[in-house]
């Protein structure tokens, strides 16, 4: 496609990176004085934690993904944005209180701290870290394509300029203050996609805005099944989503359960508000960039747009601040997730601790994901993270909902859920991604789409061994189900 | 390029994640292959049981650690059946012939009295029935006998007889073990209340001087004073709870620098910096108060100066990283070394000794105190908390 050179582009695109750099590096040194001590030592609120549960979120695939998707296959994709959206409402329902209220900070503290078991957590980290991977590289690909579009860079440019970044900022500081880092990115990337999005709809309407078709279905490998699909995208989604290493650390920055809870809905508020968007680009894409549907690049559509339909020194403004918010979306999501994977690395599976040993796991938290972007074909963005929902689903939420509001559930029946349920959505998404098994046929999208399967699998699996080993139901679990279930003030024997 | 792309990444981590835990098992000791002569062999199986059956007798002599380890002192003995009781029931039973289990307790009275091995027939009229006479062993800890060992078998062995003996013994030793945790850790636990911060009459004294001082010319203040040292020591009392939240502690901590700054004002400055997302990390309850009047102790001696303390609260992945910086006297590092050994005397430095010893206790060795500090180069404590730790819940 043209490659166009786009000086305001890459600016935005130095300066997001600089920011991040400099914020991750240095931290926002706010000091105070004691006068300021309530203000300095306040927890973070519920919405202003929504904001940075949303900035982590909202990664490549809702920001480039959907919109391509969209463009490609038609309305049938507005399941996804429905599905990143209503995961939250699972959360929101049955696990986001107890989650604080237990007290971990990781899923590897969750599952030691309800079973018991030394084993069960380090079985938990391996798929923390399984799933962190399978995340991480659509973000490290979104950014290739994005660097290429904007300055004809080759495809794995991008990759490593954001696997570096992500490396310097994380290893240099930890991302100190990452609450106000994750609410800026927050709002930037709305802003990147509201602002250009206004314009665009009115460029359409001075067009004399002509009417989007869809009747012309190209969908390349999703002709076959579509509705079974579907469902599986739905399953995924809707259950995955609490299990995604980087969103469960954030909510141990929530003071209790309730203000947990009421993080979670202000976060349905501002997921939906930014999903209102992205279909948008889909639609004024299928006008007027059609070529992207057979070109394969459809996840450009959003950068491409402005120039297309407005052009001149607008339109390159306009796509600065797509470009920038793009980069904002891989850098956040990246970070959130290489620390996340980089944590459970040092505490679980690296062999001592240390400052040095976290700066070794943040290099290969994210080495080994960069080596899979580069070597793996080009799946499209959203699709690749709907396979590490599909085996957040299948082994995370057996664990949470199980662990969270069953009594009987025991180590060894953990372990089985997560190795059927887990371990065969993990399978399946290297077969399919290895492209072993090619569409069209039944296999593939059996494989593509676990999650219809892999959950019921893994909960069938968690139930059936815990109640046939009784004997081994942990003996703290009372204890640990009161301190789930009841609000913190009662536990505490404290009136607040 | 897809396929073998894919291939050797999987591989790839598969590679970096084995390696991982294989470093992780590295200081394991290995089985070897090499047994050596039939002797040497059976002396190793021997030793291998014992040890599969020690670590569930060392929780104790309860149902589920004699279920089990019954199986493995079978093997140990080689009989067909091995009960192991309590002073009321039978605990479990291994082998065949449970049925022999109801007659158990009648057998084994004489013994729970006496302490002393005793060797009985049985028959149950059951033909097939190979259990004939047993032996019963007394399990003894500190004199007291908490049940018995029995092994039956199908003719009178003087052999088994010895080995029950021994057995037995070394499951008493076992048991000893699992009363010497049981007191370690209530030792433990003594110790924690016991090290629970005071906070130092002095500094009660202090305050309510200062706040006199201000009942005729300031009244309002004074009242806002009186609240404050209310809030404090309704804190710094309470009974319940070992655990608390970063947040709450500061609070605390905040309530008594203004007690303080109303007996020095200008001459004390802090600053304070505090990432919200370790808030609500769980900690020992007063485990940073000590650490803080310890600063403004050294920022405020000798000379009348202004004294500057920072206290800051940093996110660092699974930890949280505290540090309390004064720019005071400072101190001698080898007298520090000596207060965190124990041996300062004087009663100066038991804060950060009680502060350090806790937390070692709480987190492990490697989360104890680090300080840096010079003669009237100030001080500078760091402190690292782990934002998850089983058993840890801050109330």
């Amino acid at each position: 496609m043209s490659t166009p050179d786009h000086p305001a582009s890459m600016a935005a695109v130095a300066l997001v990176v600089l920011a991040t750099v400099l914020v991750g590096g240095f931290g926002l040194r706010i000091s105070r004085t004691t006068s300021d001590f309530y203000v300095a030592s306040r927890t973070v609120r519920p919405r202003l934690n929504a904001a940075a549960i949303s900035g982590e979120y909202l990664s490549a695939a809702s920001f480039l993904g959907i919109a391509g998707l969209v463009l490609v296959h038609g309305p049938d994709m507005l399941w996804y944005p429905v599905g990143y959206t209503a995961g939250y409402l699972v959360l929101l329902v049955f696990v986001a209180a107890p989650l604080r209220r237990s007290g971990a900070y990781t899923l590897p503290d969750f599952a030691e701290g309800r079973l018991e078991s030394r084993q069960v957590r380090r079985l938990v980290s391996v798929f923390v870290v399984g799933a962190g991977w399978v995340y991480l590289v659509p973000q490290l690909q979104g950014a290739g394509l994005t660097l290429t579009i904007l300055t004809g860079a080759p495809g794995w440019a991008g990759d490593v300029l954001v696997a570096s970044v992500v490396v310097l900022a994380v290893a240099a500081g930890g991302m100190r203050s990452i609450t106000f880092v994750q609410v800026f990115q927050y709002w930037l990337k709305l802003t990147a996609l509201l602002v250009p999005a206004i314009f665009l709809v009115l460029a359409w309407q001075s067009d004399g805005a002509p009417r989007v078709s869809f009747d012309d279905q190209v969908s390349a490998f999703r002709a076959d099944h579509p509705l079974y699909a579907t469902y599986g995208l739905i399953v995924a989604t809707f259950l995955g989503t609490m299990g995604l290493p980087h969103v469960v650390v954030r909510f141990y920055t929530s003071p209790n359960g309730r203000d947990a809870r009421r993080t979670t809905v202000a976060v349905l508020a501002l997921i939906g508000l930014f999903y209102l968007l992205p279909p948008v680009y889909g639609a004024l894409g299928r006008l007027y960039a059609p070529e992207l549907i057979h070109d394969g690049d459809a996840d450009a559509a959003v950068l491409l747009l402005p120039a297309r339909m407005i052009g001149g020194l607008g339109g390159d403004l306009l796509g600065a601040l797509i470009a920038g918010g793009a980069f904002a979306a891989f850098l956040s999501t990246a970070s959130g997730l290489t620390m996340a994977v980089a944590g459970v690395l040092t505490q679980d599976v690296l062999p001592s601790r240390g400052v040095r040993h976290f700066r070794l796991a943040t290099v290969l938290a994210i080495a080994v994901p960069l080596g899979g972007s580069l070597l793996v074909g080009r799946v499209p963005v959203a699709d690749a993270v709907g396979m590490a929902f599909a085996v957040s689903a299948s082994s995370f939420c057996p664990l949470l909902v199980l662990g969270i509001w069953w009594r009987r559930l025991t180590p060894p029946g953990a372990i089985a859920g997560l190795l059927l349920g887990g371990g065969s959505a993990l399978l399946s998404v290297a077969i399919t991604v290895s492209g072993a098994v090619r569409p069209p046929g039944w296999p593939h999208a059996l494989l593509a789409w676990p999650a219809v399967w892999s959950v019921p699998v893994g909960f069938l699996a968690m139930i059936l061994v815990s109640l046939a080993t009784p004997g081994r139901v942990p003996p703290g679990t009372n204890a640990a189900m009161s301190r789930f279930h009841l609000p913190e003030a009662l536990t505490s024997g404290r009136a607040r | 390029m897809t396929g073998a792309g894919v291939a050797v990444v999987t591989v790839l981590a598969a590679l970096l994640l084995g390696t991982g835990f294989l470093l992780g098992r590295a200081a394991r000791p290995q089985r070897t292959s090499d047994v050596g002569t039939p002797v040497e062999h059976a002396t190793f199986e021997t030793l291998h049981t014992a040890s599969l059956a020690a670590p569930p007798l060392r929780a104790g002599l309860t149902e589920e650690s004699a279920r089990r380890s019954a199986r493995r002192l079978r093997s140990l003995l080689g009989t067909d059946a091995l009960c192991l009781t309590d002073r009321d029931r039978v605990l479990v039973w291994d082998g065949e012939g449970d049925h022999h289990g109801r007659e158990v307790m009648d057998h084994v009275r004489g013994l729970l009295d006496s302490g002393r091995d005793t060797a009985f027939r049985t028959d149950c009229g059951d033909l097939d029935c190979p259990l004939r006479w047993a032996v019963a062993v007394p399990l003894t800890v500190d004199h007291r006998v908490l049940g018995t060992l029995v092994a039956w078998a199908p003719r009178e062995s003087a052999v088994l007889a010895r080995a029950a003996g021994e057995v037995a013994r070394w499951v008493c030793v076992q048991l000893e073990l699992a009363e010497l945790d049981r007191s370690r850790t209530q030792l433990i636990e003594a110790e924690i209340k016991a090290l629970r911060a005071q906070i130092s009459p002095h500094f009660i004294f202090n305050s309510l001087a200062a706040i006199a001082s201000f009942v005729r010319t300031d009244p309002e203040r004074a009242r806002e004073l009186l609240l404050e040292f209310a809030d404090f020591t309704r804190y710094s009392f309470r009974r319940h709870g070992e655990f608390t939240t970063l947040a709450d502690e500061l609070h605390s901590i905040d309530q008594y620098l203004a007690l303080v700054r109303a007996r020095f004002g200008a001459r004390l400055s802090v600053t304070l910096q505090v990432a919200p997302e370790v808030l609500p990390v769980a900690l020992p309850f007063l485990c940073l108060q000590p650490l803080v009047e310890n600063a403004v102790k050294h920022g405020l001696e000798g000379a009348v100066r202004t004294s500057r303390i920072t206290i800051s609260a940093l996110d660092a992945g699974a930890e949280a990283e505290v540090v309390i910086e004064d720019d005071g006297i400072g101190m001698e590092p080898e007298r520090l070394r000596k207060i965190l050994r124990g041996e300062g005397g004087t009663s100066t430095g038991i804060g950060l000794l009680n502060v350090d010893e806790r937390l070692r206790q709480v987190y492990g060795d490697a989360y104890g105190l680090v300080i840096e500090t010079g003669v009237g180069a100030g001080m500078r404590i760091t402190l690292r908390l782990p934002k998850y730790r089983a058993g840890v819940h801050g109330s």
